[in-house]
């Protein structure tokens, strides 16, 4: 107990220490640098200013994005060239063609769910007193907080299969039970539906995001547009399919490629629920599997080019959505 | 606390009411509300169930479902006792070294990429000279690099140092496996989103008050500090806000830096994932082990909600 208490004022002393010195080092090199006067004033700021963050991006982001480029078309241990041979692989071996279809099935449900409960909840909760719509949006927004460990954690426990005839502590297993299913699988082993699971823990952490957007969509659509169509006779669904939805269809639009992009990311859930077993695996999870366990680097990489060639499309479209919004208002 | 409206879409004035008033007499409104509580109960349920399972000695939690403690109410907080510091069963050592490690990643791990971010962002904004434009575009598309694309790369070259075949540009650091490899990896990863968010901002601050600074005599440094870092500190806190909780929340880049299993570096995230394997069953350890993890992201987000919301929604798409 109490060498763990030294090693973690150590520990946090060090970082203080580390800390302390970083700014220190950028005091001294404000003060050094702010003696320069004259032609050299403005060069010398440009380096001290963005000399850091371009390094760290060349170091951090563009080089090592340029290499993997490159290991995707070399064999295991990046020595032999073998041109698009992993990419062969990634889109003919059988095992991966089963990671391939549960990532599109990630895609295609998960954002759909989490947009439709919170489009739902950002409809209904309008409706609701000031006081009481707040806490709701703040419980349903929580998820979003917690990591996607600490989630998968909780809903592990949800999914804990037992006996049927043991006294029950997943949750899951005894409300079926107590709706008088007999003999109910073990959730986290029962293929495919497994992965149905699986992806309920992403639309409960995604669909706070989804409400929170769509909510403040909505509430910005003008009064008159809803009363004149009310005037003209639409109620109830008409109203919400003919004027809502159309109305905040660039956000609707967003929100969905947003999740999206997080889901094709999606590796925490996988990783601790199954650690990719059960034909759980998606093409993230697979990734790290394939570089840091099989130690496959050409393989690895070839993965992580495919993410970043899924990845690239939705965020323009995106970044194109967001641009006409601002730009509409 | 509540939920405010993201900036993302700017509300326009209403003009006479809210439309919602409208869509709020078509549906029957009690039939709507029951509907939203029964989701709400049914969003919350799980992490109240993990909660409440800490709290159960361990005889209860393997003999009988959490809901049984409404029948049965019986609470301890010997589970936290044993996974934070005496360990036992499976649990070497406690968490307690986790958390100190996820302290000591998440903090300057905050705080080395904003000062850096801000830094470029001022001069971005407030410094152009050729080629600025194109630089600030360059920083910006460079959001779509996923990490995954930059780990494997990035962990040879803190193993190894960077060499073009035999010509050596930066010598083996050898970092691998110390908290400063998490650092900077975090901060790399962190550049593209906090340089265009910071950039955003400190661009829209106004004009005269930068140039009656030049005309005092402040140089670049000196208006940097005294006056761009102060009127930009509701981004930054925005940002901070996020990132802390980007970092705390990480497992792949903290599995692929420092490894899942060390008390030395190791932080929480990547224990627990870790431990859900091994521990299996051992239900009141796990639920008081994932309690503590997410215990600091709750705080900060009851008691930040605002500066958080903004945050997370500007950053949703990192990664």
């Amino acid at each position: 107990m109490s060498d763990i208490l030294t090693s973690s004022m150590s520990k946090l002393g060090q970082m203080s220490l580390v800390v302390v010195v970083f700014f220190a080092v950028l005091l001294i090199v404000f003060f050094a640098a702010g003696r320069a006067t004259g032609r050299i004033q403005r060069p010398v700021a440009i380096v001290v200013f963005l000399g850091p963050a371009i390094v760290l991006l060349l170091a951090g982001l563009l080089i090592p994005a340029i290499r993997t480029f490159v290991y995707s078309l070399y064999g295991a241990s990046s020595i032999r060239y073998i041109g698009l041979k992993n990419y062969e692989w990634a889109f003919t071996d059988p095992g991966m063609r089963g990671v391939l279809i549960n990532t599109v099935l990630w895609i295609v449900i998960t954002p759909i769910l989490s947009t439709a409960f919170g489009l739902t909840l950002a409809l209904l909760s309008d409706r609701m007193r000031k006081r009481s719509e707040s806490v709701t949006k703040s419980l349903i927004f929580m998820p979003m907080a917690i990591s996607f460990v600490g989630a998968s954690i909780i809903w592990k426990f949800v999914y804990q299969y037992i006996e049927p005839s043991q006294p029950q502590i997943g949750l899951l297993e005894q409300v079926v039970l107590w709706l008088g299913w007999k003999n109910p699988p073990n959730w986290l082993l029962w293929t495919p539906w497994n992965n149905f699971f699986l992806m309920v823990i992403m639309v409960w952490v995604q669909t706070g995001f989804a409400m929170v957007v769509l909510s403040a969509a909505i509430k910005a659509i003008p009064a008159d547009v809803i009363e004149a169509a009310s005037l003209d006779g639409a109620t109830g669904w008409k109203l919400f399919s003919r004027v809502t939805v159309p109305m905040i269809r660039g956000t609707l639009v967003v929100v969905i490629t947003t999740i999206m992009i997080a889901v094709l990311k999606i590796f925490d859930i996988v990783r601790t629920m199954t650690g990719g077993n059960f034909n759980t695996s998606v093409l993230a999870n697979e990734m790290y599997s394939q570089t840091f366990v099989q130690a496959d680097n050409g393989h690895g990489s070839a993965l992580a080019v495919i993410l970043f060639v899924g990845v690239v499309p939705l965020i323009f479209y995106n970044v194109r959505m967001l641009r006409k919004e601002r730009a509409l208002r | 606390m509540s939920v405010e409206a993201p900036e993302v879409i700017p509300a326009s004035a209403p003009s006479r009411q809210p439309a919602v008033t409208a869509i709020r007499r078509t549906f029957s409104s009690r039939l709507a509300a029951g509907f939203v509580v029964a989701l709400t109960v049914l969003w919350t349920i799980p992490t109240f169930g993990l909660l409440v399972t800490s709290l159960r000695p361990q005889a209860d939690v393997t003999g009988s479902g959490w809901w049984n403690v409404f029948l049965h109410p019986s609470f301890t907080l010997d589970n936290y006792k044993t996974v934070l510091v005496s360990g036992g069963y499976n649990v070497s050592g406690g968490l307690l070294p986790y958390f100190v490690n996820s302290l000591v990643i998440s903090i300057p791990g905050t705080l080395f990429p904003l000062a850096i971010a801000s830094m470029a962002a001022y001069a971005l904004a407030w410094v152009p000279f050729r080629g600025s434009n194109v630089l600030f575009f360059t920083i910006f598309a460079l959001q779509v690099v996923p990490l995954q694309l930059a780990l494997l790369p990035l962990l040879q070259f803190f193993n190894l140092g960077l060499s073009i075949g035999p010509l050596t540009i930066v010598p083996a650091l050898h970092l691998g496996g110390t908290f400063f490899t998490v650092w900077i990896a975090h901060t790399m990863f962190a550049m593209p989103l906090a340089i265009f968010l910071l950039h955003n901002f400190i661009a829209q601050l106004p004009r005269d008050v930068m140039e009656a600074a030049t005309v005092d005599g402040a140089n670049f440094f000196l208006t940097f500090r005294r006056i761009v870092l102060p009127l930009s500190m509701p981004s930054i806190a925005a940002f901070a806000i996020f990132q802390f909780l980007w970092v705390w929340n990480d497992l792949l880049v903290a599995l692929t830096f420092v490894g899942g299993g060390q008390a030395t570096v190791a932080p929480l995230t990547a224990r627990l994932s870790q431990l859900t394997g091994s521990l299996g069953a051992r239900w009141d350890l796990l639920t008081a082990g994932a309690f503590v993890s997410i215990v600091v992201p709750l705080i900060v987000f009851f008691s930040l909600q605002r500066f958080f919301v903004r945050g997370l929604l500007a950053g949703s798409v990192k990664g």
